[in-house]
């Protein structure tokens, strides 16, 4: 039972959580942020498209189109400030025939209405000429030289990292399971770990939300559909595309696309399938190949083998009607303080472009605390720089040298296919957030991401993790509670050790 | 301490590393360099406790740690030099190389010839598409070796084994003596495709059923496994609706094949061959790249390793004669063309003098089993000049052909050689 009275309580550490965070470390205030999982960005954030969307899908007046532009606005710093990595290579929506042409003109209208920089319509030969293995059938495309992509790991760990710097404390492992009230006001939550008191509690449980708001009684009707997305990632070596490029959007969603990462994979997906299950991140053969046949629509050429991953997300997709009158979009973003709770900042439905709007949501989030009368007082040795840890792989062969030079640890390739060393991956477990688990490792490092896919690493990863944790290997989890790769000592051993006893 | 320019040198400590490294050293290459990335000699053969090993080369059957040992101590004895935990990161066509260690950091040097004995990797899940979960306990087999044999631990105690490997076969028997639950092994093709040997005594000597044109078509559980949902499959290799079956286990073990780890010989612009995923070889084992030759599990998948230390034997010479600059006269190349059910033949091609000098061995694998009296044939249009007979052909186990020396004349007038497979 932890005793401390928090002035603000964050439930949810994916990437909307994580930057609230490290927006509200800026100010004195007592902050906790608390996660379910093993680790920070294992819910939706773990598992998306990664695209800094210039803001031309929204709805014009949503709220989705407000966050989206401010958002993608603040990404340049952002990314600067806590060594995210992101790259502002514009994107395009291409049309294939002649047939899909009048779309382009429709978003370009929207853009222009939410206030989109930067955008272009560009012919098919030009396309051809910038992304040669795009199908010939091409018609035209709408460039947006704002958009970009960014790691999405990054995204959640920097800002949650930077927080800590600045004085968050984060539990791990830790579930909401209800409000403390006093009257119509939270004065906390009860977790798995028992009370946690505060004068303020943020939802940003992501899929959870809904269930999260409903524990306040607040929006009964509203709720979150999981929508499914799968994707397939390619091998580097095999295939490099250099453009993000979007089909035409369908109702649903804005289609199978094809896209590039910023560790240079080429993926494409997502398909958008509702579901029931919050937790059913499997992917399937139909699935699959829906993604594989919208994607060939954009590159005729893609070969299948060359496929070396599939995963899944979920969307958080909510039903809740934009707040301004006359705006018809019907699954907006809920961003407020509630008039029939206090001490709730009530967030949902955060979907896409939630990754680009993570940074404006934190910003809007401080402003309400202030509109609601909260004195934020910033601190004086607030510090915004988080800066990233080496990654031996893209560094410049000199540099490799020093730094092998200056710890041996980085001259050791743990991840054969992504150059992973054993000193990179020293340092994410004896980070300010360690990473405990395999997953959390690969987050961290994008090892076991490459074409054996942990095949090689696996092992000496488990080493590693259970040698610097000071655990049995047979403690060492892919990703917490319930996911150990290993069972038992072989006979062999088990023999030795009983003998040693004796 | 390293030098900075080599005779010849080895990447990958295999057993095609070692062999080519001991011969190389045989054929009067003075300064010999292996660079390895683990911390011992051996490669995949340390994990490899079991026996079958040498019963070529040696007429004995050896554990792999003892069939290594052979040539590990041979490289020592030689004065072979050994750079271990060291990975081989760059390599270009000017046969410069660039490699990390912890003990060395980063080390650049140079080699008048280089081998390549990278050795392969094993094919993972998403080569496969395998659809569902994506929880803990999905373990290719080689990697469950490593676990259980050099790290002693079990992966899981009720196991499924995807895909009729040799090495998910030789896994299947392993976890079952360590008391490990083993349900049955899945096999899409309608053949094995590992060996036959390792059937019989894997997996029918133990019980353990093998199911021939199955799949897995779902893994279930969030994290860790629960179940795999397992198909039948059609000619087509696709699912049969209505045959779904659901088997309770908390392991996946894939088997289900292996591609030659080619990486870094891309990086030196080493050109690959599509089927085999290895270099495209002339009869000493020389890639595309002059001074670049090629040894073992990174030119194709062996299902034996004594053909492995032969083939490296011979690049180990190769490469010691081209750092010697004794260079044979060059008679130009005739291409080796795959025939009837023939999936590919290495060497791609051989040197017309070859011939003067001895019989050329070809290797190769069928694309489907005939268990049935067959022949293998080298033909030169329409003269046939080799010819051998088998009982059975299977694409699990590799067949070996030589061209005598006496097809010397019609090797100078032929345009490219043939290799089929004939009944009778
Ligand atoms: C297929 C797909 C593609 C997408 N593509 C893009 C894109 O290209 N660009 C873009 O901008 N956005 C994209 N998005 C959207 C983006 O990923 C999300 O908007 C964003 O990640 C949401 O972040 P979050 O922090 O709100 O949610 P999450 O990352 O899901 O975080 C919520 C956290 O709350 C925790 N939690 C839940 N319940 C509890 C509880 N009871 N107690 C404690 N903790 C709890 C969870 O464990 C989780 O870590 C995509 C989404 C999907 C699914
Ligand atoms: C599980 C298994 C079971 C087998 N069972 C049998 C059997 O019963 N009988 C039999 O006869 N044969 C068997 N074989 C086949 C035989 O063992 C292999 O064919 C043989 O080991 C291949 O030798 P290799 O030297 O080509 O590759 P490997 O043994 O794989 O060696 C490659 C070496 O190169 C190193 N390396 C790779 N890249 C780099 C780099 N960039 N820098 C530095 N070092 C690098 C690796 O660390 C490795 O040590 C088996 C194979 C396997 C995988």
């Amino acid at each position: 039972m932890n005793s401390k009275a928090y002035d603000v309580i964050i439930v949810g550490a994916g990437v909307v959580g994580c930057m609230i965070a490290r927006f509200l470390s800026r100010y004195k205030l007592d902050i906790l942020l608390i996660d379910k999982e093993a680790d920070l960005c294992m819910g939706t954030t773990a598992s998306n498209t990664a695209i800094i969307h210039a803001g031309y899908d929204p709805v014009p007046g949503s709220l989705k189109a407000a966050m989206n532009v401010r958002g993608n606005r603040m990404w340049d710093t952002l990314a600067a400030e806590l060594g995210i990595p992101f790259e502002r290579r514009g994107d395009y929506v291409v049309a294939v025939g002649k047939e899909e042409l009048p779309s382009l003109d429709a978003l370009y209208d929207k853009g222009m209405q939410n206030g989109v920089p930067g955008m272009l319509l560009i012919s098919g030969d030009e396309l051809r000429r910038r992304e040669p293995g795009i199908n010939p059938e091409v018609s035209g495309a709408l460039w947006a030289s704002t958009g970009g992509i960014a790691d999405p790991f990054a995204a959640a760990v920097a800002p949650a990292e930077n927080a800590v710097r600045n004085g968050v404390e984060v539990m791990l492992e830790t579930e909401f399971q209800g409000f403390l009230m006093d009257g119509s006001r939270v004065v906390g939550i009860q977790s798995s770990r028992g009370e946690l008191r505060s004068r303020w509690v943020v939802n940003s449980a992501g899929i959870y939300s809904d269930a999260v708001m409903h524990k306040a009684g607040i929006r009964p009707e509203f709720k979150i559909t999981p929508r499914r997305g799968e994707y397939y990632v390619f091998d580097r070596a095999d295939i490099a595309i250099n453009n993000v490029l979007f089909p035409v959007p369908t109702k649903v969603s804005k289609g199978i696309l094809v896209t590039t990462t910023v560790h240079g994979n080429t993926i494409i997906g997502p398909n958008a399938q509702n579901i029931d299950d919050k937790e059913d991140r499997s992917v399937t053969r139909e699935g699959l190949n829906e993604v594989w046949q919208g994607a060939r629509k954009l590159l005729p050429q893609l070969e299948l083998k060359h496929a070396i991953a599939v995963f899944a997300g979920l969307r958080p997709a909510g039903n809740a009607p934009c707040a301004t009158a006359g705006v018809d979009c019907k699954n907006d973003y809920i961003i407020e303080i509630p008039d029939s709770v206090s001490g709730l900042v009530n967030l949902g439905g955060i979907e896409s472009p939630g990754l680009v709007s993570a940074p404006a949501i934190a910003e809007r989030v401080v402003e309400l605390l202030q509109d609601a009368g909260e004195r934020l007082v910033e601190k004086h040795d607030w510090d915004p720089i988080r800066s990233p840890r080496p990654r031996f792989r893209e560094l410049p062969k000199e540099e490799q040298k020093i730094l092998v030079h200056n710890d041996p640890s980085y001259g050791r390739i743990v991840c054969r296919c992504e150059s992973v060393t054993e000193g990179e991956i020293l340092a994410e477990i004896r980070a300010p957030i360690p990473a405990r688990t395999y997953d959390a490792l690969k987050r961290r490092t994008w090892l076991g991401t490459g074409r054996c896919q942990g095949g090689f690493d696996i092992p000496r990863v488990v080493e590693i993790l259970s040698r610097e944790l000071g655990l049995s290997p047979l403690e060492m989890s892919k990703k917490g509670v319930g996911s150990r790769f290993l069972t038992r000592p072989t006979k062999e051993v088990e023999a030795d050790h009983a003998e040693a006893d004796v | 301490m390293l030098k900075q320019m080599y005779d010849v040198v080895v990447i990958g400590s295999g057993p095609a590393g070692l062999a080519a490294a001991v011969e190389a050293k045989k054929q009067g290459a003075e300064d010999v360099l292996v660079i390895e990335r683990a911390q011992e000699l051996g490669g995949i053969l340390q994990q490899c406790i079991h026996n079958g090993f040498g019963v070529e080369i040696f007429k004995e059957d050896l554990p792999g740690p003892a069939y290594a040992q052979r040539f590990i101590d041979e490289v020592y004895q030689l004065g072979v030099e050994i750079l271990l935990d060291a990975m081989v990161l760059d390599l270009s066509s000017g046969r410069r190389i660039y490699a990390t260690s912890s003990q060395s950091g980063i080390v650049e040097l140079s080699a008048r010839a280089v081998v390549l004995a990278m050795g392969c990797r094993e094919r993972t899940r998403a080569q496969i598409h395998l659809p569902g979960s994506r929880p803990a306990g999905v373990y290719t087999a080689g990697t469950a070796q490593r676990f259980v044999n050099i790290e002693g631990y079990m992966p899981g105690s009720r196991c499924v084994v995807l895909g009729s490997g040799d090495i998910g076969m030789i896994m299947a028997r392993r976890l079952t003596f360590e008391g490990a639950q083993v349900e049955r092994v899945l096999e899409i093709m309608p053949f094995l495709t590992g060996l036959m040997r390792n059937y019989v005594q894997c997996l029918r000597d133990f019980d353990i059923p093998l199911q021939l044109r199955h799949t897995v078509s779902r893994i279930v559980g969030n994290n860790r496994v629960e179940a795999v949902e397992v198909v039948q499959v059609n000619e087509n290799r696709e699912p049969i609706a209505g045959t779904e079956e659901v088997i309770p286990c908390d392991t996946l073990l894939l088997s289900v094949g292996l591609i030659p780890e080619n990486e870094l010989s891309r990086k030196a612009g080493v050109a690959l061959d599509p089927i085999t995923g290895g270099p495209y070889v002339d009869e000493r084992m020389q890639t595309n790249i002059s001074g670049i030759f090629a040894a073992g599990n990174v030119v194709h998948v062996y299902d034996l390793v004594d053909w492995v230390t032969e083939a490296a034997y011979l690049a180990g010479r190769s490469a010691a004669h081209y750092a010697l600059e004794e260079r044979r006269r060059f008679a130009g190349r005739v291409r080796l063309e795959s025939g009837n059910n023939v999936r590919y033949v290495v060497p791609h091609a051989i040197d017309r003098e070859s011939l003067a000098e001895a019989d050329q061995r070809l290797q190769l694998r069928v694309s489907e089993p005939i268990e049935e009296r067959v022949s293998v044939e080298v033909s030169a249009g329409e003269e046939r000049i080799a010819r051998s007979v088998h009982r059975y052909v299977r694409p699990g186990e590799m067949v070996s052909i030589d061209i005598p020396q006496k097809a010397y004349d019609t090797v100078q007038r032929a345009e490219s050689l043939r290799v089929s497979i004939r009944s009778g």
